[in-house]
């Protein structure tokens, strides 16, 4: 994994609320076995047609979206299915940071584990980013700080431990097969054994 | 000691490394559910790393979402009935499976079915156990006690490798259940009104516990439903207490202690309730005696009403898209609004009694002209009873459709799908855009209302179709 630190971008706004992960990527994608190449799935029934045409009404679609790695969300982002096939798909197709008022449980702990960046903004600059698609923004994660072009800086919260891991570039695992010694005393001991 | 709560008890049984600002808690994993869709990329990572499956005594399998639900006994029949991709990745997902030692209930296996119903049907799923799958609807195995949630493929590869995860705390959030159901109303109905009084995020990052006098009411299977969608509120999780209809349920299972090891799980199940004086992040109470059937009428569950209830009129553009979609008209109950296809399954609503409630609604009766309707069973245990029971001749000979067990329809990753722009009343969970299939809509709806618009051909109020 790559790492992060500083995510300069110019938004693409979906303004939607309560996005669910079957749009994010349709069921249908998830037969494939491997991680790789499900960019062309994001957000797919709401790209294409029937017909696999592009809808030329849909925000990722214009030309001004074109190279966007900071996604705008309406409230409550991610809701349903825990695919990290989502994750997947959004940081394939170019996408590095999704800001809402709220990100669904499931596909945050997904996000925070393949350098997709989830970040919770108050109602106010929500409301702001919502009105000025295309806003230069720059999201700082050593100050956990997202800048705005207008001069003005919020902060989001974000859990240390994911932040570390996301900053060095390093997976989670190794982590857990660091404590290899507790988790065999844990067996060893525990009142009852499943 | 202070009170502790049901959540709190089974969380602190199970912390190997306590959390702090440096790390989340590491939490033991007592039951690892997988299945086919969700799990090869971290089978990969194993392969990968060169790590062992740590615990396949802790880990069980099965093949349901992209299953097809014509009969397959060999994998030369899947070849013909599956989608190409979904065939390989169900051979693939026998190779891992038979690669790390994993306890398979595949095609040959009279326990294969849908994961959250093969779980509690094999006694894999107990009071007092963590329980994870790599699918949102692991909530359903909250029912009996357990703290059950669903989790990603890199989380996936986590338990396998370690059998623990990193995980933070969650809040707490009591409902409280209260009054007596009147008839045709059901656990879904109750779900469905919960999450359309709190919203499809007011779970979000809670962990939900049922209580009261009606879910005390219900038996193990209803309290599944209610468990199974706790996810569409955004909660991870939803527990209710273990007590005697839980036991009485788990008694005599395959997979349950036996012998003394069965009494003294049994007195460790008893201790697991909530303390008097437990506390809770928040609180609400919903009285189910006003309760009526309820249908979702938009693009997620929480958009629901009674069945007689107006379709809200509401100006705000995510409202109107969410009803654009579904062609459905504000300002008059859904009710009567034409139905195309119906479907009875899902890990939400295809366990016997499922099937029973819809087959007394179909009992001597016909599906409507021009309407399809597809029952799924959640697994080929539920199959045998139901065809026992002479349930399957009760749907066939009404004009349904009677099926092999698998997730089917509800995700329509299968082949099982509803056409773009037709309407489906449903049993399952997730209403959202394309769900079962690329422009369907779905009504969420319970068995008996399902049933019953499948005889009317537009969605209907089952209370005047159930015998006395």
């Amino acid at each position: 994994m790559e790492p992060i630190s500083v995510i300069r971008s110019r938004t693409v706004v979906l303004p939607y609320d309560d996005i669910d992960t079957d749009q994010i990527i349709p069921a249908r994608y998830l037969t494939t076995t491997t991680r790789e190449g499900l960019g062309d799935a994001a957000f797919a029934d709401w790209r294409y047609d029937e017909k696999g045409q592009p809808r030329p009404d849909f925000e990722l679609n214009q030309p001004e979206a074109q190279g966007c790695a900071v996604l705008v969300a309406g409230n409550n982002f991610g809701c349903g299915s825990s695919r990290e096939h989502a994750p997947w798909a959004l940081y394939d197709y170019g996408i590095r940071a999704v800001i809402s008022t709220e990100i669904a449980d499931i596909f945050r702990s997904n996000s925070l584990k393949n350098g997709l960046l989830p970040v919770v903004v108050d109602r106010d600059t929500h409301a702001w980013l919502l009105a000025n698609p295309g806003a230069e923004v720059s999201i700082d994660l050593g100050e956990c700080r997202v800048g705005l072009p207008n001069g003005h800086e919020v902060e989001f919260a974000i859990d240390g431990f994911s932040r570390y891991c996301l900053m060095n570039g390093i997976d989670q695992l190794g982590f857990l097969l660091q404590q290899e010694e507790q988790i065999r005393n844990f067996e060893r001991n525990r009142p009852w054994q499943p | 000691m202070s009170a502790k709560s049901l959540f709190e008890k089974v969380w602190d049984d199970h912390v190997v490394v306590p959390e702090s600002a440096d790390h989340p808690a590491v939490l033991y994993i007592d039951l690892h559910l997988t299945h086919e869709v969700t799990s090869p990329q971290a089978f990969s990572v194993l392969r990968e790393r060169g790590l062992p499956l740590r615990r396949t005594d802790l880990t069980l399998a099965t093949m349901d979402h992209s299953t097809p639900t014509l009969p397959v006994r060999s994998f030369r029949d899947l070849q013909v009935v599956a989608e190409p991709k979904a065939a390989s990745q169900i051979v693939q997902f026998e190779k891992n499976c038979a690669e790390f030692n994993v306890t398979l209930h595949g095609f040959d296996s009279e326990h294969r079915g849908i994961v959250h119903v093969i779980g509690p049907e094999l006694g894999a799923t107990q009071p007092g156990k963590t329980i994870v799958c790599g699918d949102s609807h692991t909530s359903t195995h909250g029912a009996f006690g357990a703290l059950a949630f669903g989790i990603g493929t890199t989380e996936v590869g986590h338990v396998m490798a370690t059998q623990c995860l990193l995980q933070r705390r969650p809040k707490t959030f009591a409902v409280n259940f209260e009054g007596q159901l009147g008839d045709g109303v059901t656990a879904k109905d109750m779900i469905l009104a919960l999450i359309g009084q709190i919203g499809v995020g007011g779970g979000v990052g809670h962990v939900l516990e049922y209580r009261g006098s009606a879910i005390a009411g219900l038996d193990m299977e209803q309290r599944m439903t209610i468990c199974n969608m706790s996810i569409e509120a955004g909660a991870r999780a939803g527990m209710i207490a273990p007590d005697d209809t839980t036991i009485e349920y788990l008694a005599g299972r395959p997979m349950v202690p036996q012998g003394a090891a069965w009494d003294e799980a049994v007195a460790r199940w008893r201790a697991l309730p909530s303390d008097p004086g437990a506390r809770f992040d928040r609180e609400v109470t919903v009285d189910v005696s006003a309760l009526r059937p309820m249908v979702t009428f938009g693009t997620n569950p929480g958009m629901v009403v009674a069945i007689d209830e107006a379709v809200p009129e509401r100006s705000d553009p995510n409202f109107r898209k969410a009803l654009d979609y579904m062609g459905v008209t504000a300002g008059r109950p859904l009710a009567g609004h034409p139905v195309d296809v119906v479907f009875i399954g899902s890990c939400t609503n295809s366990r016997l009694s499922d099937l029973e409630q819809a087959a007394s609604v179909l009992r001597g009766r016909r599906v409507a002209e021009g309407v399809r309707m597809l029952v799924v069973p959640g697994s080929q245990q539920v199959k045998k009873a139901a065809e026992a029971r002479g349930l399957d001749r009760v749907f066939t000979e009404a004009g349904a459709e009677w099926r092999e067990s698998g997730c089917s329809m509800c995700l329509g990753m299968n082949g099982d799908t509803v056409p773009s722009g037709q309407l489906a009343v449903s049993t399952s969970n997730r209403n959202f855009e394309g769900r079962q299939g690329q422009g369907a809509r779905t009504v969420l709806a319970s068995p008996v209302t399902a049933a019953a618009s499948a005889i009317a051909g537009s969605v209907a109020d089952p209370r005047p179709y159930l015998a006395n």
